[in-house]
């Protein structure tokens, strides 16, 4: 299959381009931008006037609660919603049921989510078994089925001695770690930021040093042991400040956001909003502030979605037996895009954080639209305008703060391979 | 963000929390309840109010004493109460809080009066009923405990008038109290120019100071001139580990014995929301002492659960009346 | 000025003080041993305000005892109007039962704030009998109930809406405007 995709504004981060100019797409590859090579003929033609044509987006958060939770989501279900939101290539955390820590449970995962022909997964697999933050998993193992690094998902390891062999261990083979700072003990029980909306509300709060200090913990033992560190969510001011100091030191460490603490603070929680149940919680305005500058001198490396899809009954709950997690894999886009018009970004530089720098991250070939690169990409229209909510939105997870929200950004095709995979609906 | 508390004419739709509750509500009900309080003192304590009505007590958690308040005011008020306590049926079953709201709207229940441990849970409750059904919190969790806050300033207007005169101080566990929330909203609404909390740093929540109030640390300049001492009660659990060494401890500090309660005023009444732990939060000569009011507080409870329910169960001008139909 | 289509209007009210003399004098007969009289908020206290004075003299001889209602709990019409912002306490602090009890309102309309009233002092007590006194009946009963006593007959129409009302000298006068809700 021969595609032509014409007319549209090609933005491609990897590549610094920004511009208008056609794509050639033949045998799943790109095989030129620009001017169509000898003797190309299209037998398909993707008219993209007015639209913008940017490498497929890659997500460096999403569940797909597969195995395990599948009344909450479905493989397939969740990978639709990953290609209607542009996004082809998807890390997912290991907090499935049962965890992935077994070489088996990975290769069945990649199995079927390589049969679906949608979006590209990487699994994350568990750092320990069971993610009981005692013993580790077989790595190499884990990393032959298909995992591209280990995690803890938004489990703590709480004896630093076993998260310094586990440094040193993914060291060796120099694997990267992704874990989530918040010191267990302090945030037990948390469930919104320690601060005035959780002393209005009566909830009970997980304060700020909770980050920092699990922060201190990791960068200090990740400076022992040459580790490659990956902050998951991070969410406070002093935390982005910490992450500086320690880039600065020359700490192989990156770090992600998700799109949801771009925009919302604990005030959103209004009346115990529990589609505002997030981990880490949403903080406040003056931490928002700081992640937004984090993002613009590089301290944060990528916006990731932490598409975390949650059943309805789950969330028809008082706030603190309410679920924690949104869906979010069709919102990483508009929202992204959001926050670049907020910040006076142009296109170039925001599309790199969900593209080019996430797919660093995973040391995976991805987010980039270089000749002889996997046709991954996604046709979008940043001006037009759709309304969140249920119908709007592929994955079994409905549920989101952005609920009612009327956002920029639709995508119109996404391609994987060479092959159309999403194309909105007339 | 609306105020799910309030229809769109500005009048009471649920009774959820004293927060965002502008004054003349507040002061409606307190009014209200002036009228109710003799209704206990006839010869038959029941008006026909909510005659026909059916007014289901959903007890997530149990508590004895605000239920019967509860059910007394229902019945006063002459309607048909059912009390569920549902954390010993249904929730075992697997069944969720809207499913046993679901199954007793099924049985036409016109007002749902909840009590959760969760904070929050009457605001889910009321978002998920229809428009004609009420509900009043009965304490949700650590947030609100509307009509408690309510008879407490109904009291104290009863002894202390002029609110806007007064000093008053909130003695203990504040960060877990939905009581000291309440309270502290429905005096600084009402105009009350100086609230204090008195507690141990591990008993107040982060920030208290945004809620409006004075913080001391020390029984002796936080008691200093008060007209109003609103003790806490201290849960049992809290008594001795992280958040406190010994009740022993607690009550030599922060305990209420006449000796520190002379340094408030010499009229100062000595309120507290019940049940007491004598000899941890407070002295039994204070507790049973003249300047105690905390009897009182009961009485008026009952009245206060009267006005709320009679203001809410006869606000449905908006759905009931035909007279939109007819114009 | 609202429009006027009734049978009254405004200049041929008479005058409320006037009124009230002759009230004074028709309850004078009631007046016995064993009596209470019985205000009903609003415009039934004040003309109980006055008649205490007026008739003085009976009310020490018999040792008549008084009170006043406020009906809003008892009011038939509270599912379909809820609870005014405001209402008083009633006042009861005599013996109710085996009393003559004799009502004093301001204005017999349909008879159902009588009915209330009734229904609330039979949540005192007993009494050994209730008879009803109004300033003005104005036509439009709807229940079997009707005043013993009335200082004037006004009809009018259901759109009129007469009331008792206190200036700032404490002065009795009765008011009629128009109005399209429903009755009172």
């Amino acid at each position: 299959m021969k595609i032509h995709i014409k007319n549209g504004h090609l933005i491609d981060p990897k590549n610094n381009i920004n511009d208008k100019l056609d794509v050639f797409i033949a045998a799943g590859k790109i095989v030129a931008i620009g001017k169509a090579p000898d003797g190309f003929v299209a037998n398909h033609t993707i008219d993209a006037t007015h639209l913008t044509i940017c490498p497929g987006l890659v997500d460096l958060s999403a569940r797909l609660r597969e195995p395990g939770d599948e009344y909450k989501a479905r493989l397939l279900s969740e990978l639709q919603a990953a290609v209607a939101g542009g996004v082809t290539s998807l890390a997912c955390p290991p907090d499935t049921d049962p965890v992935l820590d077994e070489p088996g449970l990975v290769e069945m995962l990649k199995h079927r989510t390589k049969q679906q022909g949608l979006a590209h997964v990487y699994p994350l697999g568990a750092l320990t078994r069971q993610l009981e933050g005692k013993a580790l998993s077989e790595m190499n193992e884990l990393h032959a089925a298909g995992c591209v690094g280990f995690s803890q998902a938004n489990v703590a390891i709480t004896d630093t001695q076993v998260l310094w062999r586990a440094m040193e261990y993914a060291a060796t083979f120099g694997f990267t770690l992704y874990l989530h700072a918040e010191e267990p003990f302090l945030a037990a029980n948390g469930v919104a930021h320690d601060g005035e909306v959780a002393t209005r509300l009566g909830l009970k709060g997980i304060p700020s040093a909770a980050e920092a200090l699990a922060l201190a913990t990791i960068l200090r033992i990740a400076q022992e042991t040459k580790a490659k560190i990956h902050i998951s969510r991070l969410s406070t001011a002093e935390g982005v400040d910490m992450i500086r100091k320690a880039k600065q030191q020359g700490l192989n460490i990156s770090c992600d956001v998700s799109a949801n603490h771009l925009h919302l603070t604990e005030h959103d929680i209004a009346y115990f909003d529990a589609n505002c149940h997030l981990k880490p919680p949403l903080r406040t305005q003056r931490d928002k502030d700081a992640l937004r500058a984090g993002l613009m001198d590089g301290t944060i490396d990528s916006i990731c979605s932490d598409h975390t899809p949650v059943d309805d009954d789950a969330k028809q709950a008082p706030f603190a037996e309410a679920e924690v997690g949104a869906t979010g894999l069709e919102l990483l886009l508009p929202l992204t895009l959001k926050w670049a018009v907020e910040e006076k970004l142009n296109l170039l530089q925001a599309m790199r954080l969900i593209t080019q720098a996430p797919a660093n991250v995973l040391g995976i070939v991805a987010g980039e639209l270089s000749p002889n690169s996997d046709a991954d990409l996604c046709i979008f229209d940043a001006n037009e305008y759709w309304k969140v909510c249920p119908q709007a939105l592929k994955s079994q997870g409905k549920n989101t703060p952005f609920t009612g929200l009327e956002l920029a950004g639709k995508v119109k095709y996404t391609l994987v391979h060479g092959q159309i995979v999403y194309q909105q609906p007339h | 963000m609306n105020n799910p508390q309030l229809d769109a004419d500005g009048n009471l739709k649920h009774l959820l929390s004293i927060e965002g509750l502008p004054k003349r509500i507040l002061n409606q009900i307190l009014d209200t309840a002036e009228s109710f309080v003799g209704v206990a003192e006839r010869e038959v304590k029941k008006v026909p109010l909510l005659r026909g009505k059916t007014v289901c007590n959903l007890f997530f958690e149990n508590s004895t004493r605000t239920r019967t308040t509860f059910e007394i005011a229902a019945k006063r008020l002459s309607a048909d109460v059912i009390s569920l306590n549902v954390s010993t049926s249904s929730q075992s079953k697997g069944e969720t809080i809207l499913d046993t709201v679901d199954n007793l709207i099924a049985m036409h229940a016109d007002m749902f009066v909840v009590r959760h441990g969760q904070s929050g849970a009457a605001h889910l409750i009321a978002k998920h009923v229809p428009a004609h059904i009420h509900v009043v919190n009965a304490g949700d969790g650590r947030h609100s405990h509307p009509t408690q806050g309510l008879l407490d300033v109904f009291t104290i207007r009863k002894y202390k008038p002029e609110l806007h005169n007064l000093r008053i101080a909130i003695v203990g566990d504040v960060l877990h109290s939905r009581v000291a929330r309440s309270e502290i909203h429905a005096l600084t609404t009402l105009g009350v120019p100086e609230i204090r909390v008195i507690a141990p740093k591990t008993l107040l929540p982060t920030q208290v100071e945004k809620l409006g109030v004075h913080v001391f640390h020390d029984m002796e300049q936080g008691l200093k001139d008060v007209d109003v001492v609103m003790m806490l009660r201290l849960q049992n659990e809290r008594m001795s580990g992280a958040m406190l060494p010994s009740s022993q401890e607690y009550f030599k500090t922060y305990g209420l014995t006449q000796d520190k309660l002379k340094l408030a005023k010499p009229d100062a009444i000595v309120m507290h929301p019940g049940p007491m732990n004598r000899g941890v939060e407070i002295d039994s000569t204070v507790a049973d002492g003249k300047q105690s009011v905390i009897l009182p507080q009961v009485t008026y409870g009952i009245a206060i659960r009267m006005a709320v329910m009679a203001i809410l169960a006869g606000g449905n001008s908006s759905t009931s009346s035909p007279a939109g139909a007819a114009a | 000025m609202a429009k006027n289509h009734s049978n009254v209007t405004v200049s041929e009210l008479p005058s409320a003080e006037e009124l009230l003399k002759v009230l004074a004098q028709k309850i004078t007969p009631l007046l016995q041993e064993n009596t209470a009289l019985v205000g009903i908020h609003s415009g039934g206290v004040w003309l109980l305000e006055r008649l205490l004075v007026l008739l003085q003299d009976p009310i020490q001889k018999y040792h008549i005892e008084h009170g006043t209602l406020d009906v809003s709990f008892y009011r038939d019409d509270y599912s379909q109007r809820g609870l005014k912002a405001e209402n008083r306490p009633s006042q009861i602090s005599f013996e109710v039962e085996n009393k003559h009890i004799i009502l004093i309102d301001d204005v017999f309309y349909t008879g159902r704030t009588t009915r209330a009233a009734m229904n609330e002092l039979f949540d005192y007590g007993r009494p050994a009998s209730i008879s009803l006194a109004a300033l003005v009946d104005r036509g439009g009963r709807e229940l079997p109930i009707a005043p013993q006593v009335v200082a004037a007959n006004i009809t009018l129409e259901a759109s009129q809406r007469l009331q008792l009302i206190q200036l700032a000298d404490e002065s009795l006068a009765l008011a009629l405007n128009q109005h399209d809700s429903a009755r009172t």
